[in-house]
């Protein structure tokens, strides 16, 4: 979908970006991750020409962008930053509609939209598409830019930090949040950011850059678990329980997991596709953490009963054999 | 004009004039306003693209916004004469700076997150300034036309120099004439418009992201509709006109009375006594109202008319001094004797010409002089001031004061200090009378008219006897202000109409009856 290659970029005869190259597959979720100054904004602005590269190329669906018009380009690509950059003169409805309008689509059809989008980002559109931006929190005035960004229902998204403005908590919520959405389905995503546990909990693959260069790409596990560089291991070093926890699902331990009868309803039940994290994160939230918990299939039967404990158990088992 | 008027009075017997001029006032403020918007605004939206000439171009502006608003209109003279154009270009241009400035760094100021997310989603250059960066630049472009308004309307008042009308006809005609109350229906009206303009702007601001629209068509129909309406006559005068000053235009012994005697109707505009005499050389204007001994009749060869039915009063020109300062320093009147009588009126006329065709300065005309018909010269060390010499504004006025100051230290080891360039008869009578300066070279004819406020029609056997009007003026300034007037330093600096030579050789003009006949013979019948 997207293949950039060999991407050079110098600011004052200094590398920002050095010679860098990645692809990314459809519908995929791909992070672009380090410590600021790495070069990883300015390889994600190269994507929609906000910035032009001094060599190398980018591919979208092996369409050099540069050979095309930029305007016409950035509309096909829906773009979401930090500091969010909602018109302050616009309403709700007026900055959901920009990319319709430049894109001339009918008023009906841009209100219907706007309707739809605020369904989708769990805002009521009555209350809120009357609204200024300054009258927003700031997790509502996120949850607005990533509705614009998808208002015209572009293939591609690209996000600069986009919950980097964000208290911790909302961040947290609004990230989980945010992998659930339906309007998500399917889309390509860019994602920047220098949050280890955004890039794992968001990513299908990352890429770790450093000073402008490629560390390495791969899958969470790949990075966590065989580090092509030491520079990769050090990187993680600090929360490396908690990502290996992040980067298990359910199901990846479901035969360590005693098996047991059957019986009884479970207040908590998980999908198996959740993450170990998530899992022991929101059963800690519960009045009785000891209890155990239900585990659905794909069919949303439930499949086996856990508790946490036996969890990390299963979870240091696993983690033995892979090393052994 | 009668000064026991009381402000009231006055306001009300001159209400058609004052609203006059105020709608004058804020046409010429209005029009060069929208100008400075339609040429400020687009040139500050440039800026903004081509960042390099920012430093430049509001460096110029800045420099232009320092020129006093006098010396500017002075600059415009030759360029585009007189009247309501180059007003409203010199408005314009002190309207210009904040109006650039302000568009600038409103556009610069608009949050760098808000025109990266307008880039990103694909907006064109064009369409970011229209959709985004203007509709969020507005009120701080607001800010800087209100900026503009207010000095507009400070400026427009200077105006009235230039005969382009206002409110500033009232100001300067009251200085000149020493009436308070006209002073006041000129400065109260400009002061309230300022102020007037300065909130409503300030209302509209607030709500101006909701008003825009109807505010660009409605500034539209006054820039394309009003501005030629009111331009273009300006650049169709009569074949005849004439300019006068302020003072001239209002004095009982100026141009009312003149009319009357000669029944002569002329076509006048109002003019700075310093630039008319460019303005008639220039042919902005055919007839003006000169003094006699005035340099720049040789310099620009003009014609003095005249005055076959002997209507101006002579002006003398005599020392004016306090009776204080004469008794703390009686050598005074020993000093001015030796000068009594001694400056023809060629005389003066060559030392005119000297400063203002020659450039030559004030001070070393006068030395000159004195040197020429022995007198010793020498100057005293300036640690202390026993004597302030004063003057009014024009080339005589220094001559005369530089003179006195010369003759004060050559003959005596009484210190001097000079004041000279005072606007005008109002500010040296008061500076005298106050005691901020001690003595000043005044003109019997004003004396009479001006400072003592004698009435012309009713004093007209006084006035016809020069001796007895002298001996009145004397005794009546002693009795009422403890003021001395000295021995006549000999030439007469009286009002005189001129015209180019040229034009009134070519007509056959030598006196002002001739002048009335031309007109009435040029002017078709009403």
């Amino acid at each position: 979908m997207i293949k950039v290659t060999n991407l050079t970029k110098e600011f004052n005869g200094e590398k920002a970006v050095d010679d860098i190259s990645f692809s990314v597959k459809k519908g995929e979720t791909f992070v672009l991750l380090g410590t600021s100054g790495c070069g990883k904004t300015t390889t994600l602005k190269m994507i929609n020409r906000l910035i032009e590269p001094n060599s190398g190329e980018v591919r979208i669906e092996g369409q050099n962008v540069l050979e095309q018009d930029p305007t016409a380009l950035r509309k096909r690509i829906g773009y979401v930053i930090q500091n969010i950059g909602l018109f302050p003169h616009y309403t709700v409805e007026q900055n959901i509609a920009v990319v319709p309008q430049l894109l001339k689509w009918k008023k009906q059809d841009i209100q219907e939209r706007a309707h739809e989008l605020m369904e989708l980002v769990g805002l009521p559109p009555r209350e809120f598409l009357s609204r200024y931006p300054e009258e927003l929190s700031g997790g509502q005035q996120q949850r607005i830019g990533l509705a614009r960004a998808f208002a015209a229902d572009p293939p591609i998204i690209l996000l600069d930090e986009p919950f980097g403005a964000l208290d911790p908590i909302t961040r947290r919520e609004i990230q989980q949040e945010f992998k659930r959405l339906e309007m998500m389905l399917g889309k390509t995503m860019i994602l920047v950011t220098h949050d280890v546990f955004e890039a794992f909990e968001l990513g299908d693959r990352i890429c770790l850059m450093d000073k402008g260069i490629v560390q390495q790409v791969g899958t969470p596990k790949k990075l966590i678990f065989a580090p092509e560089k030491e520079f990769v291991a050090q990187f993680f070093q600090a929360n490396r329980f908690l990502l290996e926890l992040e980067v298990f699902q359910l199901k990846d331990v479901l035969q360590e997991l005693p098996d047991r009868k059957l019986e009884g309803k479970q207040e908590l039940s998980f999908e198996e596709n959740d993450s170990l994290l998530d899992v022991i994160e929101a059963v800690e939230k519960t009045s009785q953490p000891r209890a155990p918990f239900g585990i659905t299939g794909k069919d949303k039967k439930t499949i086996k009963t856990a508790t946490s404990e036996e969890l990390l158990a299963a979870f240091h088992q696993k983690k033995s054999k892979m090393v052994s | 004009m009668n000064p026991g008027q009381t402000f009231y009075q006055f306001i009300f017997s001159h209400q058609d004039e004052i609203l006059e001029q105020t709608i004058e006032h804020i046409g010429l403020t209005g029009i060069a306003l929208a100008i400075a918007v339609l040429i400020g605004l687009p040139l500050g939206i440039l800026l903004t693209r081509k960042k390099k000439l920012a430093t430049p171009v509001l460096g110029m502006a800045g420099i232009i916004q320092t020129i006093p608003s006098v010396a500017l209109l002075g600059f415009l003279l030759p360029l585009v004469g007189i009247g309501v154009v180059p007003a409203i270009i010199a408005l314009f241009l002190y309207a210009l700076l904040p109006i650039i400035r302000n568009t600038f760094t409103g556009i610069e100021e608009v949050d760098s997150a808000v025109k990266e997310a307008a880039q990103g989603m694909g907006m064109t250059d064009g369409q970011i300034l229209v959709k985004v960066e203007l509709p969020l630049a507005v009120p701080v472009i607001f800010a800087g036309i209100r900026t503009a308004t207010v000095i507009n309307v400070g400026v427009a008042t200077l105006c009235a120099l230039i005969a382009s009308g206002g409110l500033g006809e009232f100001i300067f005609r009251g200085i000149a004439l020493n009436n308070v109350n006209m002073i006041l229906a000129g400065a109260i009206p400009a002061a309230a418009l300022a102020l007037f303009l300065d909130f409503t702007i300030s209302v509209l601001q607030r709500f101006i992201r909701r008003i825009i629209k109807p505010l660009l068509i409605l500034s539209g129909v006054f820039i394309f509709i009003l501005l030629p309406l009111w331009i273009l006559p300006s650049f169709f005068h009569p074949s005849f006109q004439a300019g006068f000053t302020a003072e001239f235009m209002e004095r009982a012994d100026g141009y009312p009375g003149l009319k009357k005697l000669y029944r002569i109707d002329l076509d006048t505009r109002e003019l700075d006594p310093g630039l008319m005499y460019r303005a008639l050389k220039n042919k902005k204007v055919d007839v003006i109202c000169g003094f006699s001994t005035d340099g720049r009749i040789e310099a620009y060869d003009l014609r003095v008319l005249i005055d076959d039915k002997n209507y101006f009063p002579p002006y003398h020109a005599v020392p004016l001094v306090r009776g204080e300062s004469l008794r703390k320093y009686p050598v005074l009147r020993d000093i001015f004797e030796k000068i009594a009588g001694k400056i023809s009126d060629e005389k003066m006329r060559e030392l005119n010409f000297r400063v203002d065709q020659n450039k030559e300065s004030p001070a070393e005309v006068a030395r000159d002089y004195l040197v020429q018909n022995d007198f010793r010269i020498a100057e005293n060390d300036k640690n202390a001031v026993d004597i302030v010499i004063g003057s009014k504004n024009f080339t005589e006025q220094y001559i005369l004061a530089h003179l006195f100051h010369l003759l004060i230290e050559s003959s005596s080891s009484l210190n001097v200090e000079l004041k000279t360039g005072l606007a005008g008869t109002k500010i040296c009578f008061d500076a005298l009378k106050n005691g901020q300066i001690d003595l000043y070279p005044e003109y019997t004819g004003t004396g009479l008219l001006v400072i003592l406020g004698v009435d012309v029609e009713a004093s007209a056997p006084l006035l016809q006897n020069e001796k007895k009007a002298y001996d009145f003026l004397r005794e009546e300034s002693k009795k009422r202000y403890d003021l001395q007037w000295f021995q006549p330093l000999g030439f007469n600096n009286t009002y005189a109409l001129m015209m180019r030579e040229s034009q009134a050789a070519r007509l056959n003009v030598r006196t002002i009856s001739d002048l009335k006949e031309h007109i009435e013979k040029s002017t078709p019948e009403k």
